[in-house]
């Protein structure tokens, strides 16, 4: 077993004093597709978003417990979230380019951390990566908005690529695309996994488990008293295990399709 | 409701919907059909009223401004008497320019600076609410007020001059610009700067390389019509540039013309020649205005990003 | 903590220097460096980034410096004035600068009553353009017509002024003071001897230059009605003046207010169109068709010529000036962000 890339203890969500996760935790390994599954307003999202502290983003969000990335807690006293954000790439639901050139869009992150190499070939390097390069290599200074909700999402993942991360967060990332651009997106998490760490969040279970080595499923956990509800980690471990011979009766329930 | 002969439409404003015969061809009284008609042609009357001055203001100021405007006018200054004919308002142009110039290169960079403070920094804070409401509530300033303040603040001091007409226009300027700009940076979608963020982009780097850059064709709208505002202003530079018929280029301590100006001294006069030129000045004016306008619109038409 | 440059933290740190490439057949085994290292390098782009805020934030603030340095500062100037002319400064009725004498009660009621006869015309017909444009109007004359209108608010106030004075005085506003003055002249308000150079006047100008604020406005109020509203008084049978009369106007109340009150406010602080129309005498006349003064206008007219003391008093008219039109502007803010908030 590699050491963790991610090793979640004990995290605790609040937007604006309502608790939205409780008590995660979970390790992730290295150049692993690892898939976060469970019915909507679980926390996925928000789980996902504490790996690179983009909840630092969101007014009133508290973060508590530990998400120690290679060994050092990145929400420790030191550390700077741009500084994490440089290391964790991420993909958002909606294909949100930069309304720039495609060529801009990939050099983007590359150019505000100061990259002194040549920027052209990083910038097709990231493209061939994102299997994209083939389509667009002719129109690199056309705008990223006139290419298709599929190719954007590429252009998000090269772009996001183009730094060099050393993990790649998405989030949903086909959830807005039709199905031959989500074969694509799934295709290139299968090549991407090579080299990164992947943590997917996913509503589609069928996704999760043609794509997935592991897979977290995480549940709304509802008090009946004060209504409020947040989410928890029901179950974690390898995919085929988690789909064929859940051991929790919820996670059953869910993949077997009987709420959700 | 009265029985009516007729079929068809219950009235033209309501398409084909009814059948002839049967109760549907039934119409509205007779008093609730003339009001509806009275009441379209009120509407129609109004446009008409509204559209009236338009034509008028501009068929005469072309008729009477082209019939004097050529060479000589727009390369000289005007002769030492209101009776004598021929000269021009270069000198009320450079005015203009130079004060419009130096007021835009101060309010804009300012202006948008507020505004990102509002959008990025200050959201729905004390401080971010108070210089909302205030910049509201200071387009709405009368600009000859603006004009007194900077006279006693810096006439009074350091004497008429192109300086002071620019500090006051820069005044007029700001909160227009402050405002046009946070509309314009509010539609900036939030997923492109989280975007940015993800990519390890600090605040600094995404406002000014994606936030700035997205909003800028409908920035680009608010500066050229404050630019327009600006420079069409009278009031306020009686009181700080003062005027002048002779051509300088002076920042201070002269006082200094400006087409606005020349031109309400033109209207003044009793002489026909000094009429003549002011005409011309119209013109000359509302070219420069339109033509800001004209582009304001075009940038607008560019966003990329809208509602 | 500063260290270095950017280019230098991040060809140490963030393994996207131009020399350390990896190909894809050579996975990462080397670890990534610490966070708190690199973030300790970032300590100049932390500095920036704070820089930048506060550079943002006290640009902000310098909006409410600037409107709180000149009330104090124009209060000030004015001061002299204020303490020797006591109240009978906005009650006197006296003019007169060469005797020390500041009543500036003419200028004030010119100032309403230019400002009133202005919204009187200019709200009904600008309601009625916005009307015809957003419920009645082919879809293809509505933008030549807006455009058209919007137009009106681009022609500086140098223009109108010029304009009214060789053009609609003559042409309009002379004759339509004589007509009015003979038929209603048993009105006081319409009281001969009549001229074009009157608060009519002055106040048909203003009328021209506020249409086009209080139309706009009006467009986007009438605009913001829902469709299910009218199509509702549709369906119970109204015709189309009754669904304007019954589900638009209702709904933009408050809007049209909020509208009606930016263009007053406006018309009070303009300046050189009424300072050329108004005919510049300082009294109060019941009647309209007979000249006056306002208050912008006085200062732009007198003060040229006016000794230190007359400056200090027009500074004073400007602080009075001031006064009422933030009020105005206030009051119609807080109905346009109430409707806002309502939404």
């Amino acid at each position: 077993m590699n050491e963790p890339v991610f090793s979640v203890k004990d995290l605790n969500v609040s937007y604006g004093g309502n608790l939205a996760l409780k008590d995660v935790s979970l390790d992730i390994q290295p150049r692993e597709i690892t898939a976060i599954i469970g019915p909507s307003g679980c926390g996925k999202s928000t789980f996902i978003r504490c790996l690179n502290r983009m909840n630092d983003l969101v007014p009133g969000a508290q973060v508590e417990g530990q998400v120690m990335y290679h060994g050092e807690d990145i929400y420790g006293p030191q550390v700077d979230p741009v500084t994490v954000r440089r290391r964790i790439g991420m993909v958002f639901q909606r294909p949100n380019p930069f309304p720039k050139s495609i060529y801009d869009n990939v050099a983007f992150g590359p150019r505000i951390n100061g990259f002194k190499g040549d920027l052209g070939e990083l910038v097709e390097r990231s493209l061939r990566r994102a299997a994209l390069w083939d389509e667009v290599k002719n129109k690199m200074r056309k705008s990223a908005l006139a290419l298709s909700g599929g190719q954007q999402q590429r252009l998000c993942i090269a772009r996001a690529i183009a730094v060099e991360p050393d993990v790649i967060l998405m989030d949903e990332p086909a959830s807005a695309l039709d199905p031959i651009a989500t074969v694509r997106i799934e295709d290139l998490m299968q090549e991407l996994k090579q080299e990164y760490s992947i943590v997917i969040v996913t509503h589609n279970m069928q996704q999760a488990a043609r794509v997935s080595d592991k897979t977290a499923f995480l549940y709304t956990e509802v008090d009946e008293e004060s209504m409020s509800r947040w989410g928890i980690l029901v179950e974690y471990g390898p995919t085929g295990g988690i789909f064929t011979k859940p051991v929790d009766k919820r996670t059953e329930d869910y993949v077997s399709g009987r709420f959700g | 409701m009265r029985a009516a002969r007729g079929s068809g439409a219950v009235s033209g404003t309501r398409g084909s919907g009814a059948v002839s015969g049967g109760v549907l061809s039934e119409r509205p009284s007779w008093r609730r059909l003339w009001s509806d008609r009275v009441a379209t042609g009120v509407m129609f009357a109004t446009v008409l009223i509204a559209l009236l001055p338009v034509l008028l203001i501009f068929y005469y100021i072309f008729r009477e401004g082209l019939a004097v405007t050529n060479w000589e006018f727009l390369t000289q200054a005007p002769p030492f008497s209101y009776r004598r004919e021929g000269g021009g308002y270069v000198n009320g142009l450079i005015g203009t320019l130079m004060m419009v110039g130096m007021a835009t290169a101060v309010s804009v960079p300012l202006g948008i600076l507020a505004a990102v403070y509002l959008v990025e920094y200050g959201g729905r804070n004390l401080l971010a609410s108070l210089i909302r409401f205030f910049s509201d509530v200071m387009t709405g300033v009368p600009s000859v007020f603006v004009g007194l303040f900077v006279y006693t603040a810096f006439v009074v001091p350091f004497g008429f001059g192109a300086l002071m007409g620019a500090v006051a226009l820069s005044i007029i300027m700001l909160p227009i610009v402050v405002r046009s700009t946070e509309e314009m940076l509010k539609l900036v979608p939030q997923e492109i700067k989280n975007a940015s963020y993800a990519l390890g982009a600090a605040k600094w780097q995404t406002v000014l390389r994606i936030v700035l850059p997205s909003a800028l064709p409908g920035i680009t709208t608010g500066v050229l019509l404050a630019v327009a505002r600006a420079a069409g202003e009278t009031a306020p530079l009686i009181l700080t540039a003062f005027g002048s018929i002779t051509i300088t280029t002076a920042l201070i301590g002269e006082p200094i013309s400006a087409l606005p100006l020349a031109i309400f001294d033109g209207a003044r006069t009793p002489f026909a020649a000094g009429q003549a030129r002011a005409w011309a000045g119209a013109l000359e004016l509302l070219a420069i205005v339109l033509v800001f306008t004209l582009l304001a619109r075009v940038a607008a038409s560019r966003s990329s990003i809208s509602r | 903590m500063i260290h270095g440059v950017r280019g230098d933290e991040i060809s140490a740190g963030g393994g996207i220097g131009g020399g350390s490439v990896r190909s894809p057949a050579d996975p990462r085994d080397e670890r990534p460096p610490s966070l708190s290292a690199l973030a300790r390098r970032r300590g100049f782009g932390r500095a920036l980034d704070r820089l930048f805020g506060w550079t943002a934030a006290v640009s902000g603030t310098l909006v409410l410096l600037i409107l709180a340095y000149m009330v104090l500062t124009t209060t000030n100037t004015a001061l002299p004035v204020f303490t020797s002319e006591g109240i009978s400064f906005v009650t006197g009725t006296e003019w007169l600068p060469s005797r020390g004498v500041y009543g500036i009660l003419p200028f004030i009621y010119g100032t309403l009553v230019t400002s009133i006869i202005a919204v009187v015309i200019a709200v009904p017909i600008s309601l009625g353009v916005s009307l015809y444009l957003t419920e009645l109007a082919p879809s293809w004359i509505k933008g030549p017509i807006a455009y058209a209108v919007d137009l009106l608010a681009a022609v500086p106030s140098v223009v109108y002024g010029l304009w009214g004075v060789f053009v609609l005085l003559p042409l309009f506003l002379q004759p339509a003071a004589e007509a009015l003055s003979s038929v209603f002249g048993f009105l006081p308000i319409f009281k001969a001897p009549a001229t074009g150079l009157s608060y009519f006047g002055a106040g048909v100008v203003l009328a021209i230059m506020i249409i086009p604020i209080i139309s706009a406005l009006a467009r986007e109020v009438f605009r913001a009605v829902p469709d299910d509203d009218r199509l509702a008084a549709y369906a119970l049978g109204a015709t189309r003046w009754e669904m304007i009369w019954e589900a638009v106007i209702p709904r933009s109340r408050p809007g049209l207010v909020g509208a009606t009150m930016l263009g007053l406010g406006r018309a009070l602080g303009e300046t050189i169109a009424v300072a050329l129309l108004v005919g510049s005498r300082p009294t109060i006349s019941a009647s309209i068709v007979q000249p006056g003064y306002s208050m912008a206008a006085v200062i732009a007219n007198q003060f040229p010529e006016a000794d230190a003391t007359g400056i200090r008093a027009l500074v004073g008219v400007g602080v009075v000036l001031f006064a009422i039109t933030i009020v105005i502007n206030m009051a119609a803010r807080l109905f346009v962000w109430r409707l806002v908030a309502e939404r």
